[in-house]
């Protein structure tokens, strides 16, 4: 049976990377379709009724929503090449609680950096600094979260490193200078073919936060 | 080596008891050592330095915390009762109503119980949306692992139990028979499935701790 892959994403979206640089890895040929969030397909409210989100993979007709999930997905699926999670139970459950510490800690306090201003901004970019502190400790002199190879971890964060730009823009800081390790972390990842070519360029993300932010009235 | 596999939690906890179910169904050997979460021991703020959270399992000297993540550890650890299906897809839509109970469900719930009285029309709403999409799901399975309890039932056990007991703390009703049919079957299935009721907190501690904790 042929295996039709297909992504619902918009390109901006550091969680549809995530599953873009797995199907990369992977070497997955798939059709992807970018949204529009303020007008969103039929299809994509019918394959994610729940949250009406992207990404969605799409395979063989049936809907996977949530970006870790659909990257898990893919390992399993997919899993002849390239595995993104460890095989020993003990070190997958340490790449599970850190996918999930970065979306719980880092996804939830990066909007408010470049949506916040005064006293509000500086308690996000305390928030924000913390967590990153946390994670250059568990990079360690690793070259990969994972350890040699590049992972689940990896995968789950380097995607934010095209928003970057953004935050230090609006947050008034430079990663390089507070988090040296993971700058050097984030351009080995960028080595790999799979990272350098679904990370969109800093400065055009930074142009649509430009324009979002006067939508949104921030400016 | 002998193994030795400890847990520690808090007797009250829906997160503990999730990984209780879990171990039992594996027929795993495990000490358990309650937490007073006002007086953490400096075990836990060893074993889980970033969260200082029960539960917390420890596996031969190693910590794995996060409900989930000890969830899918103790599955792929110990052989026997499976907890997530063998389909790939299946999987992935365990993986899934997991998650939404824990990304919404639960904080919907607190909104009901625990925020104040002004709120609670709008919380009750906001609650009924969510449960909405569970009772969807269950559609005309004994259990959403299908015939037996899987991962699913496990995480859901905040609607299993304790949702039940938070409404005779509080005195407010939230899942009606009436308005949620399946789910109510399934609560039944639930709490009278024989390794889930052993392994619950009585009804008649935990509801004078629910009220307790919720200043009534």
């Amino acid at each position: 049976m042929a295996n039709e892959v297909v992504l619902l994403d918009t390109w901006v979206s550091s969680f549809g990377m995530r599953v873009r640089i797995a199907l990369a890895e992977k070497g997955i040929k798939y059709e992807y379709k970018e949204e529009d969030l303020r007008n969103k397909s039929d299809l994509l409210l019918k394959m994610n009724p729940v949250h009406k989100k992207i990404p969605v993979l799409i395979h063989n007709g049936k809907p996977v929503c949530e970006s870790l999930i659909i990257v898990q997905y893919i390992d399993e699926v997919w899993n002849d090449s390239s595995p993104l999670l460890p095989a020993d139970p003990y070190q997958r459950a340490q790449a599970r609680f850190w996918a999930d510490f970065i979306d719980a800690k880092v996804q939830s306090v990066t909007r408010r950096v470049w949506t916040t201003k005064g006293e509000e901004q500086e308690a996000a970019k305390k928030e924000y600094f913390e967590t990153f502190k946390i994670l250059e400790g568990e990079l360690g002199d690793k070259p990969y979260f994972g350890g040699e190879t590049f992972g689940f971890v990896d995968i789950a964060l380097v995607t934010l490193y095209s928003w970057f730009y953004v935050y230090e823009s609006f947050g008034n800081f430079s990663m390089e200078a507070e988090f040296p390790k993971i700058m050097t972390w984030v351009k080995r990842c960028m080595q790999k073919e799979s990272v350098a070519k679904t990370l969109p360029d800093q400065k055009k993300v930074y142009g649509l936060v430009v324009d979002l932010r006067k939508k949104l009235g921030l400016d | 080596m002998a193994e030795e596999v400890l847990l520690l939690g808090a007797w009250a906890s829906p997160f503990t008891s999730r990984v209780e179910l879990a171990l039992k169904l594996k027929g795993v050997q495990y000490k358990y050592s309650d937490e007073d979460l006002n007086n953490k021991s400096p075990s836990l703020l060893q074993y889980n330095p970033i969260y200082k959270k029960v539960p917390v399992l420890v596996h031969n000297g190693k910590p794995i915390v996060e409900s989930q993540v000890i969830l899918e550890y103790i599955d792929e650890t110990w052989q026997g009762y499976p907890l997530l299906p063998k389909d790939l897809y299946e999987r992935a839509i365990a993986r899934f109503w997991v998650k939404f109970i824990d990304d919404k469900c639960w904080p919907a719930l607190q909104k009901v119980f625990i925020g104040e009285e002004k709120g609670r029309e709008k919380a009750v709403e906001e609650a009924y949306e969510v449960l909405k999409f569970l009772e969807k799901e269950l559609k005309e399975k004994r259990f959403f692992g299908g015939e037996s309890i899987g991962m699913v039932d496990i995480a859901a056990n905040i609607i299993g139990y304790w949702l039940g007991a938070c409404e005779e703390a509080t005195g407010v009703e939230l899942l009606t028979r009436e308005k949620f049919p399946k789910l109510s079957n399934w609560i039944d299935e639930f709490v009278s499935n024989s390794v889930i009721k052993e392994n619950l907190p009585p009804r008649d501690k935990l509801v004078p701790f629910l009220r307790h904790r919720f200043g009534l």
